[in-house]
């Protein structure tokens, strides 16, 4: 039951061949057994998510409800769920209820989608390795010594163990891609503006975007879907309508043109990587669509640019932890200084801190125009290298990361061999595009993701594609050992 | 540009961050590191480019003005660790 697709659950609900209440114990039962191993789950919603089964069952029993009605799924910890612990992986936010409920999570809660709980991650969604949680790391299920990426690591481990059919998860520079990537599952970025931000605690708020963590990019699309549309309660929100994903997916790949960035290509990316990308590009090939080569000048400055912008913003966003209104306060403060710089000191864990203070360096007084002003000219340029790459193809492919799954505390003692991880994701990011990871192969027995990059709004493209390799090849189905029992 | 641990003990400041006396090294060391990674940013001319703020080239949505949030304050107040008579508690800041 746990490797089957949205729609064949979807089905034997509607068909009430087995009621949301069944399935919603099988997956919160494969949690409590499976998970002992992972730690990807925080918390569990279990009585409450019991209750919105019942529900969706008495939808499906009137003949009502959608592809999600009664479906199961995790969130990622960073969105608010009124009620329900929402701690963003720090001790900060150990102890704090939401008052309210994040949009998304609300949208896929109208949908029918039934939340079994909240998934871990790396403290405030910074890190590539999910090692930065308060909660303790998260273990890749294809091999427990190795990371399973971040900071969506929770959501990706937990997907990819078949705790859940689908996770939320959110990327400020790779962070649905790049755990899709090093745990074999799906994972879409949409478009900047197209899933809402209200209720998701902030990092960087112009380049943090919510997308779907599925095994299939047809799951993905189902979840993307419902996710999807304008928030007039995020400023920032696109009010634009939103194409049919469904409907989309099926279309042939016959002469859909993928361009392939030469700057992706080179020795900073290891060879049998590279070597199962080319193959999966090969698929892409003898199914119709063309290949050529394109390039992207300045990509090599994006992770430099981002190290700038993304701390820049996170030090603002985050100077509102004061250890008064919400969240952690330390011990007998002696006057408020004291309570505002001990509450953020012993609330904050190292790579946040090391962020704030690299945002507040780089926006201090006579830096601003050396580092930050500089960062969002790079950033223009990045962004127009890739709309001039969109004149000429549909799609962009490459590795989503630049190796597979990397050792538990191979790289926390260097952050910025750290960044490097994410060095062909945080581009998107910066150019605010839609990305996608698919499973494409393995190496050392670990999964590799293949990355397509699409343009503006152009979601419905990317899981197309998606879609149609994952019709020729079967590396979205395959099961880590250890996961694969009812 | 490296930096010092002077720097730190200042940007530190500036963030209202506590640092102890161990950690104000290595943060030292870090961050002079991410600068290095920052600043090949210099490599290029970038004179003349427009920053770019938003990825979408947005600019702010109005909206009516008019009453949309209800008084929440006890709800809100919840999660706050010390109030008094919907006051939120902070030592004396005046004598």
């Amino acid at each position: 039951m746990y490797n089957k697709s949205l729609r064949q659950l979807s089905d034997s609900l509607q068909k009430k061949e087995l009621s949301s209440v069944e399935l919603t114990q099988y997956f919160l039962a494969r949690i409590k057994r499976l998970d002992t191993s992972l730690n990807s789950v925080i918390t569990l919603n279990e009585s409450a998510a019991l209750v919105a089964a019942e529900q969706a069952d008495k939808q499906l029993q009137n003949g009502l409800g959608g592809l999600l009605t009664g479906i199961p799924l995790l969130h990622k910890d960073i969105f608010c769920t009124e009620g329900l612990r929402t701690s963003s992986g720090s001790k900060m936010l150990d102890n704090f209820i939401a008052p309210y409920t994040a949009t998304t999570v609300q949208q896929l809660q109208q949908s029918g989608a039934v939340m079994l709980g909240k998934t871990n991650m790396d403290e405030f969604a910074m890190g590539s390795s999910n090692e930065t949680s308060f909660y303790g790391g998260v273990k890749n299920p294809w091999d427990l010594q190795r990371v399973p990426g971040g900071s969506s690591g929770g959501s990706a481990a937990a997907v990819a163990a078949r705790l859940a059919p689908l996770a939320s998860g959110t990327d400020t520079g790779g962070s649905i891609r790049q755990p899709a990537a090093f745990c074999g599952i799906t994972g879409i970025k949409p478009t900047y503006g197209r899933v809402s931000r209200y209720g998701m605690i902030a990092f960087a708020s112009s380049l943090d975007q919510a997308g779907a963590m599925a095994k299939s990019s047809e799951d993905a699309a189902i979840m993307l879907q419902a996710m999807s549309g304008f928030d007039p309660k995020d400023s920032t929100s696109v009010d634009r309508p939103v194409d049919d994903l469904l409907q989309n997916i099926g279309r042939s790949l016959k002469g859909v043109r993928v361009g392939l960035p030469k700057e992706f290509f080179t020795e900073g990316l290891d060879s049998d990587v590279c070597e199962k990308v080319t193959e999966a590009i090969d698929v892409l090939k003898s199914a119709g669509a063309i290949i050529k080569e394109i390039s992207l000048p300045n990509i090599n400055l994006s992770v430099p640019a981002y190290y700038v912008v993304a701390p820049a913003e996170c030090s603002a966003n985050l100077s509102r932890f004061d250890g008064v209104r919400y969240g952690y306060r330390c011990d007998e403060p002696k006057d408020l200084e004291d309570l505002y710089k001990r509450s953020r000191g012993e609330g904050f864990g190292d790579e946040v801190k090391r962020r704030i203070m690299m945002g507040a360096y780089v926006l201090s007084a006579g830096y601003y125009d050396a580092y930050y002003k500089k960062a969002q000219q790079v950033r223009r340029l990045i962004q127009q290298d890739f709309v001039k790459a969109f004149e000429e193809v549909d799609i962009i492919a490459s590795a989503t990361a630049p190796s597979v799954a990397f050792k538990a505390g191979e790289k926390t003692d260097d952050p910025v061999s750290m960044y490097l991880s994410d060095i062909f994701t945080i581009g998107v990011n910066l150019a605010g595009l839609p990305g996608m990871s698919v499973p494409c192969g393995f190496v050392d027995q670990m999964p590799v993701g293949l990355q397509l990059i699409g343009n503006y709004f152009d979601e419905s493209r990317l899981l197309n594609v998606g879609h149609q390799y994952q019709q020729m090849t079967n590396w979205h189905d395959m099961i880590p050992t250890g996961f694969g029992q009812e | 540009m490296p930096i010092q641990s002077e720097d730190v003990l200042k940007i530190a400041h500036l963030a209202r961050l506590a640092v102890s006396d161990e950690q104000v090294k290595s943060y030292a060391s870090d961050l002079s590191s991410i600068m290095n990674l920052v600043e090949q940013m210099n490599e290029i001319d970038t004179s003349g480019v427009e920053p770019m703020a938003h990825p979408l080239d947005q600019s702010q949505r109005l909206r009516v003005d008019e009453v949309t949030e209800h008084n929440q304050r006890e709800l809100l107040q919840e999660n706050a660790v010390d109030t008094e008579d919907g006051l939120f508690l902070v030592p004396r800041v005046i004598d």
